[in-house]
């Protein structure tokens, strides 16, 4: 429902500068996911949006408004936390209705909100529980009620799976994309580390290091074009094959970026590259296997099916020249055509 | 675990002796004050006679009857105070950052390390100058300054304690920080509020220097003073009796109070709120 603008949005603690200027727009109804390694400011920039933290310098614009100097509750905003932050001593009714109560709703408006969050949710039989007797993936769904009742423009996500275990990792990220989907009009943001995370719920992915944006696209544009060796190797996992040296150097680049599923195996006479299978693993579904090939660290190389090579095989391999990432000495990249 | 069946006896052997050491005077005030006459007197370990005498003469004095009044309400108040006062400091010196906090900390700390003594004179003058000399408040007032700095420093680091997160979801769904403390914190510091609360009154209660230096006339006394002034039927008689009475009399509140909240200091009370 609302517009996000940010305009050279800075903050220090400080001297220590957190987040350097940053211009960045937030389309209405948009999924936006900020996904950096730790301490890339990604959490800072999502409490200033919060305003939870107050900004440096620069302006925050909610559909063209200021909002630099308004309080969270005015913003129109609802967050989810990574710790569900619910408060203990009130049943998850409570939980829900206190920012409610707080504006004086009436009560019956109240209870409509609250348990048509609660029928969507699925935790309608809780509302009389008290947080401590919730598992963890039914307190961050009461969280995620409480956001829902506030009847948010935007809706903030900090980290809020990342206290989960995985099979409930995996059901809950299903239910905040269907979240989104049935809201499609509230603007989301959303903060992780995971690029899975990232790239299965994003409309576009904010990949953020160091308190500066290094790229902004769907995921499946910083798959394909990451426009940089720190997005390239962040966004995929496995990770990005990158070789350097006499290697990048028979691609006329400073490193060659290539994924592990466009290295196909091949015959001799067609190698690029010849090595051996020091490391294999294998998932089932798909098989990874580590090819040294003298380059610093093994080429990890992606084949479907199960696993027939053996540790120790020689192999021969071509990478889909499609694919190729070529990167120059400042880690940007070189146009392709070039 | 594997604790000898000798080392088993002297373990005993030496909780019962550290009990007998510490439970013995209260144990010899009660025997003592259902006692009378010369019987008094005799060291003995088991009471030798029992009356209800020395009750009586207690109980019939109107002026006990009204220190113990005076006692009750000089403690509840300080305590409603100190809570008061703590709750609201603490929460900025936990959470608000400001200048100087550090400082501000310690020097509460530092205050709280001057004995009664040094500050009587101080205090006598500040409370003259206040026009409460011979009332409540002056007891009510000396008691709170020094609970404050006890009660501020366990207040704050339960409030630390306390996950930001909560205070944070609070600030979202639009809490003032006055309902961040009163709506979200104050039910989560129920104990640390009893447990201070019920030491503050404590020491209230038990206080004696400042209770009678701060009073002079009869009906303003507090327990303890009242007490020390009991008089017998002449000078040259010291009504031990009657003392011990008035002393099992006062303590029988503290008694149930602490009876009365120690189901209430239950840990765990932030327990589900976060995760954990």
């Amino acid at each position: 429902m609302a517009h996000i603008q940010l305009k050279s949005l800075c903050k220090s603690f400080g001297a220590l500068e957190v987040i350097k200027g940053i211009d960045l727009e937030i389309r209405k109804g948009e999924f936006m996911v900020f996904v950096g390694p730790s301490g890339c400011g990604k959490s800072t920039l999502l409490r200033l949006i919060s305003g939870l933290e107050q900004i440096s310098s620069g302006t925050l614009l909610f559909d063209g408004q200021e909002v630099n100097n308004l309080i969270p509750s005015k913003r129109g905003i609802a967050m989810v936390f990574q710790s569900y932050a619910l408060y203990p001593h009130m049943t998850v009714y409570e939980n829900m209705a206190f920012g409610m109560k707080l504006a004086q709703t009436t009560k019956a408006e109240m209870d409509t909100r609250v348990r048509r969050a609660a029928d969507l949710l699925q935790i309608d039989h809780l509302l009389e529980r008290l947080p401590k007797q919730l598992s963890g993936g039914q307190r961050q769904r009461v969280a995620i009620g409480r956001a829902i009742v506030r009847d948010p423009r935007v809706f903030l996500f900090d980290e809020p799976l990342s206290n989960l275990d995985a099979a409930l990792r995996v059901q809950t990220r299903l239910e905040i994309a269907k979240l989104h989907h049935d809201m499609s009009d509230v603007t989301m943001v959303y903060v992780t580390h995971d690029q899975v995370e990232a790239m299965t719920l994003a409309d576009r992915i904010c990949v953020l290091r160091d308190g500066e944006v290094e790229q902004v696209g769907t995921p499946s544009e910083l798959y394909e074009n990451p426009n940089s060796l720190f997005v390239a190797g962040f966004i995929g996992s496995p990770k990005m094959n990158f070789l350097t040296d006499r290697l990048a150097a028979d691609f006329d680049c400073t490193t060659l970026g290539i994924r592990p599923e466009h290295i196909t195996i091949t015959t001799a006479a067609d190698a690029v590259w010849q090595g051996k299978v020091i490391h294999a693993e294998d998932l089932g579904s798909d098989h990874f296997l580590f090819v040294e090939i003298g380059s610093s660290e093994p080429l990890i190389v992606r084949q479907n099916g199960k696993l027939l090579g053996r540790i120790g095989d020689a192999l021969s391999l071509r990478p889909m020249p499609e694919h190729l990432h070529r990167f120059g000495t400042d880690g940007r990249p070189i146009d392709k055509a070039a | 675990m594997g604790r000898s069946f000798l080392g088993n006896i002297l373990f005993y052997m030496g909780v019962i002796l550290i009990v007998v050491i510490s439970v013995y005077p209260f144990y010899y005030a009660i025997i003592t004050s259902f006692e009378s006459g010369t019987a008094l007197f005799k060291p003995n370990f088991f009471p030798e006679s029992f009356s209800l005498e020395n009750y009586k003469t207690v109980l019939s004095q109107r002026s006990f009857l009204r220190s113990f009044a005076n006692s009750i309400f000089i403690a509840s108040v300080t305590v409603g105070f100190a809570l008061l006062l703590a709750v609201t400091a603490s929460y900025a010196l936990a959470r608000v950052t400001f200048r100087g906090r550090g400082l501000l900390l310690m020097t509460i700390l530092g205050v709280s390390m001057f004995p009664q003594i040094a500050v009587l004179s101080g205090l006598y003058e500040l409370i003259n100058l206040l026009g409460i000399y011979n009332k409540p408040w002056a007891l009510v007032l000396s008691y709170t300054i020094f609970t404050l700095p006890f009660t501020v420093w366990v207040l704050t680091t339960f409030m630390r304690e306390l996950p930001v997160e909560i205070e944070e979801a609070a600030i979202i769904d639009g809490a003032t920080p006055w309902i961040v403390i009163t709506q979200v914190f104050l039910p989560l510091l129920w104990p640390a509020l009893v447990t201070t609360g019920l030491l503050a009154f404590i020491g209230a209660w038990n206080e004696f220097l400042f209770a009678l230096t701060f009073t002079i006339s009869e009906t303003e006394r507090t327990v303890p003073v009242a007490i020390a002034l009991l008089s017998g039927a002449s000078s040259q008689e010291v009504p031990w009796g009657a003392i011990m009475a008035a002393s099992v009399i006062v303590t029988v509140p503290l008694i149930i109070l602490v009876l009365i909240f120690q189901r209430k200091i239950v840990a765990g009370l932030t327990a589900g709120g976060v995760k954990g």
